[in-house]
């Protein structure tokens, strides 16, 4: 293999308002080499790929480009609007004897091209109608196209489903082959193990580690990043899940048939309190869908929603102060408000108690958030911090203390910990395991497998709109889940539960 | 991904799109069918080739205002000071008549260019709002307008003999040259959209801005040139309009710009940017100068009637846009 450096940084430091983000940073890429980029959030990943791709100039320091750089993003970064094809070819689009674009050739490469990277849809389509993961690969396909030695992916697969991923995990491996350098930035440590040779860890704005990963266990890596001793780590384990819970034998919340065609049909959920219920399955299968309609956010064909035996109205109004709430998914569009306070954030949706005549009281409002900010261990400067200034997990945090400061009885929990990283994570898991034990019932929605396994007391898996399986006890195993999911699902959900188990 | 995944997904997505995009393609174009099929049937007149003509020759100044506007806003932008423009380049055209056919063309273009590059470089460098910058140079325009005219007590003439106002006047088979003109630019201007690198650079810079940096547009440089043609064409609007009234008016243009930005968005231009066609926008002035044609030929009804009309026409386009977007 061709060891030459295509990338070769040295003594890079970066400092933001004061705020230092890199700091004397060495990194060095060889041809054809796939490097995993790791650390915690503001650990300077980010920084580091704005400096090697020219959109920062750093305060000192030298940078070595031998090649030409592409990079893809979390957030696909292309037009919506635009067709796939013009997506591709934007910027180098063909042209005709004219000189002008010639459209039907550019449709036929891009459909050629795309076809290689298993993707049929009409090219000549926005791509905004595309699925995520086929945006994504759309993505990758333009920077290969575009001839990049280097391709940066900063957390390519953290809006895929489980299949995707396979699919754009091949893609990555056919680039090594074809001699392309890659850095990978992720928080999903099956994936890094899978496919990168080296490493780089990064932890407040300096590189702590560069070298061959598979000479590094895992728990090695994790305690580099989070800056603990791996004997701290191994007491806690990598999740910070608690063991199972003691839950009362009635159920708070009960859902019974609830369908909305055609994305759910006929699914059933009880939870007791200090109960974690996991909601498992596929992108699509419903899971969302689920805890929006126990919510009252999803209009219903049929179904009713009982909290302690006693049925709740179809609107979020009545669910919430039934006493159910929801974090959603999506925390940047559906949850916090960025230029509002920590403080503003936290309380909005417990104004109407705290306030009367449509006056709120000040001082109210500062001891819940006080509180809160103390209880879930967020980080402040002060509660008036603007929450776009903080990290996604403590994003999370706020999020969570605002439903939390509403006093619900139920908890419906959609991906609380995706995009965060691996310190924040194991906090928000260790907060759930706490809210369970004092006796809130809980419903978790995640895509990590081993989230779900280690968090639930009980899962029950979702297959296109309709419960699967219902798994307790010895059942919580990856297997029993894969199997669950599979079921009467042709083969090539099988050949992906098994590259599951190979990567184990 | 499985193929019946795939179509899966696919098919709750298409046939709203597909309503998408025949009602905000062709809905103007179907409305504009419609008008004319009923004004045709219901006012003798309005068939005729002189009012016809007519129509199409009223239709190409606004045309020509309108395809530099359909630029500016698919970049997600807006031009405010067109209407100012207009004016202004149609007294230079005809101030600058006296010098002859040359210096009546260039002096308008050149100067409301560099007013529409002036535009462009300080919404493109300085990130202000498009809508702040172009107010700004709709009062400066219509502000030297008034001020080089005396405050419009001074007229310039442009010579009835002078080849200028050929431009203007002289027809081919009875239609017009700004007729012409207006085809000309509006099948180039389809061209250079659709079929070169900036066409390409202007949708992406409405469509996601952050990305299109991201993908390497020049998305500056492309807006600076927007502005900068929007300018032009607003600068040979006003000069077309003084050749045919061998005048410079300088109180024709107030509010156009409102009009131009109309006939856009009822084209099917999409007022945040990143889709639109320059068809759809010829529609949009086709539709918006039938309604003032069909309104003119009742009579009774007063001309004030063309706006409340075109408002409520506007009006329904944005909902439906907005509504179809969801």
């Amino acid at each position: 293999m061709p060891t030459d450096p295509v990338i070769e940084v040295a003594g890079v430091t970066k400092t933001f308002a004061g705020v230092r983000a890199l700091g004397d940073v060495d990194f060095t890429l060889r041809r054809g080499e796939i490097h995993a980029l790791v650390g915690e959030n503001g650990a300077g990943k980010s920084t580091l790929i704005k400096v090697l791709t020219g959109i920062h100039t750093p305060d000192s320091g030298s940078i070595t480009r031998n090649g030409h750089i592409s990079t893809i993003y979390q957030e696909v970064n292309l037009v919506p609007l635009m067709s796939v094809s013009a997506n591709l070819f934007l910027g180098r689009e063909p042209r005709n004897r004219f000189g002008l674009i010639d459209r039907a050739r550019r449709d036929a490469d891009a459909a050629e091209l795309l076809r290689g990277y298993g993707i049929t849809a009409d090219v000549s389509s926005p791509l905004g109608t595309l699925a995520v993961g086929e945006q994504q690969m759309v993505a990758l396909a333009r920077a290969v196209a575009a001839d990049a030695d280097v391709v940066i992916m900063d957390e390519p697969t953290s809006s895929l489903e489980p299949r995707e991923v396979e699919t754009l995990l091949g893609v990555v491996r056919k680039l090594h082959e074809a001699g392309i350098a890659i850095i990978y930035v992720s928080h999903r440590m099956d994936e890094l193990y899978r496919i990168c040779d080296t490493v780089t860890v990064l932890r407040d704005g300096a590189n702590v580690h560069s070298g061959p990963l598979k000479e590094l266990p895992r728990i090695e890596l994790v305690s580099l990043m989070l800056g603990r001793s791996v004997k701290e780590i191994e007491k806690h384990g990598t999740t910070a899940f608690g063991e199972g819970h003691q839950a009362d034998t009635q159920p708070v919340l009960e859902a019974r048939d609830l369908t909305s065609k055609p994305r759910i049909g006929g699914v059933g959920v009880s939870i007791r309190p200090g109960e974690v219920v996991g909601l498992a399955g596929l992108l699509g299968s419903g899971r969302t869908e689920t805890a929006k309609a126990i919510i009252g956010a999803l209009p219903l064909d049929r179904g009713t929603v009982l909290v302690a035996g006693k049925p709740v109205a179809h609107n979020v109004k009545a669910s919430m102060r039934a006493g159910i709430s929801m974090l959603a998914e999506d925390r940047k569009t559906e949850g916090i408000i960025p230029n509002l306070s920590v403080r503003e954030n936290i309380v909005l949706a417990a104004l109407p108690r705290l306030s009367r005549f449509g006056v709120t009281s000040r001082s109210k409002q500062d001891r819940i958030v006080d509180t809160f900010v103390k209880r879930l261990r967020i980080k402040v400067s002060s509660p008036e911090q603007k929450v776009a200034e903080l990290s996604g997990g403590n994003q999370q945090k706020v999020l969570l203390a605002r439903w939390l400061c509403t006093e619900p009885r139920i908890l419906l929990l959609d991906e609380p910990t995706r995009g965060i990283d691996v310190g924040a994570k194991a906090e928000v898991q260790a907060l759930i395991d706490e809210l369970a034990r004092e006796g809130l019932a809980v419903l978790l929605i995640s895509s990590e497998l081993d989230e779900l396994l280690d968090g639930a007391d009980r899962l029950i898996v979702l297959r296109d709109g309709s419960v699967a399986g219902e798994l307790e006890g010895d059942q919580l195993t990856r297997e029993h889940v894969l199997t669950a999911i599979a079921a009467e699902v042709t083969d090539d959900s099988g050949d992906h539960a098994g590259s599951h188990q190979d990567s184990r | 991904m499985t193929v019946s995944e795939t179509s899966r997904r696919h098919r709750a997505v298409l046939p709203k799109a597909a309503r998408t995009k025949v009602l905000q393609r062709q809905g103007a174009a179907v409305a504009l069918v419609l008008m004319v099929a009923v004004s045709w049937l219901v006012f003798p007149r309005f068939g005729s080739l002189d009012n016809l003509r007519d129509l199409a020759l009223q239709g190409s100044f606004l045309v020509v205002i309108a395809i530099g506007m359909t630029f500016v806003i698919i970049t997600g932008g807006i031009d405010l000071s067109v209407g100012s423009l207009y004016a202004l380049g149609g007294v230079l055209a005809a101030w600058g008549s006296q010098y002859g056919f040359l210096a009546a063309l260039a002096l308008p273009l050149a100067v409301c260019g560099l007013i529409g590059l002036i535009n462009g470089l300080l919404i493109a460098r300085t990130n202000m709002a498009p809508f702040i910058v172009t107010l700004a140079s709709l009062l400066f325009a219509r502000g030297l307008l008034l001020a080089i005219t005396d405050e419009g007590a001074n007229t310039y003439q442009i010579p009835a003999d002078s080849a200028f106002v050929e431009l203007g006047r002289g027809t081919v088979f009875g239609f017009g040259y700004p007729i012409f003109v207006a085809a000309v630019l509006a099948v180039l201007g389809g061209m250079v959209l659709n079929r070169t690198n900036f066409g390409q650079n202007v949708f992406a810079t409405g469509g996601a801005e952050q990305s299109a940096v991201l993908l390497g547009v020049p998305v500056a440089k492309t807006k600076v040139l927007v502005y900068t043609m929007s300018g032009t064409l607003a600068g040979l609007a006003g000069a077309l309009t003084a050749a045919y009234l061998q005048s410079g008016v300088t109180v024709i243009g107030v509010g156009l710009e409102l009009d131009a930005i109309a006939v856009v968005v009822i084209g099917g231009t999409l007022l945040t940017g990143g889709m639109g066609t320059i068809l759809g926008t010829v529609i949009g002035v086709g539709l918006i100068k039938v309604i003032q044609n069909v309104i003119n030929q009742i009579g009774t009804l007063d001309s004030n009637y063309q706006s409340v009309v075109s408002g409520v026409f506007l009006l329904i386009v944005v909902v439906l846009q907005r509504i179809l977007r969801r």
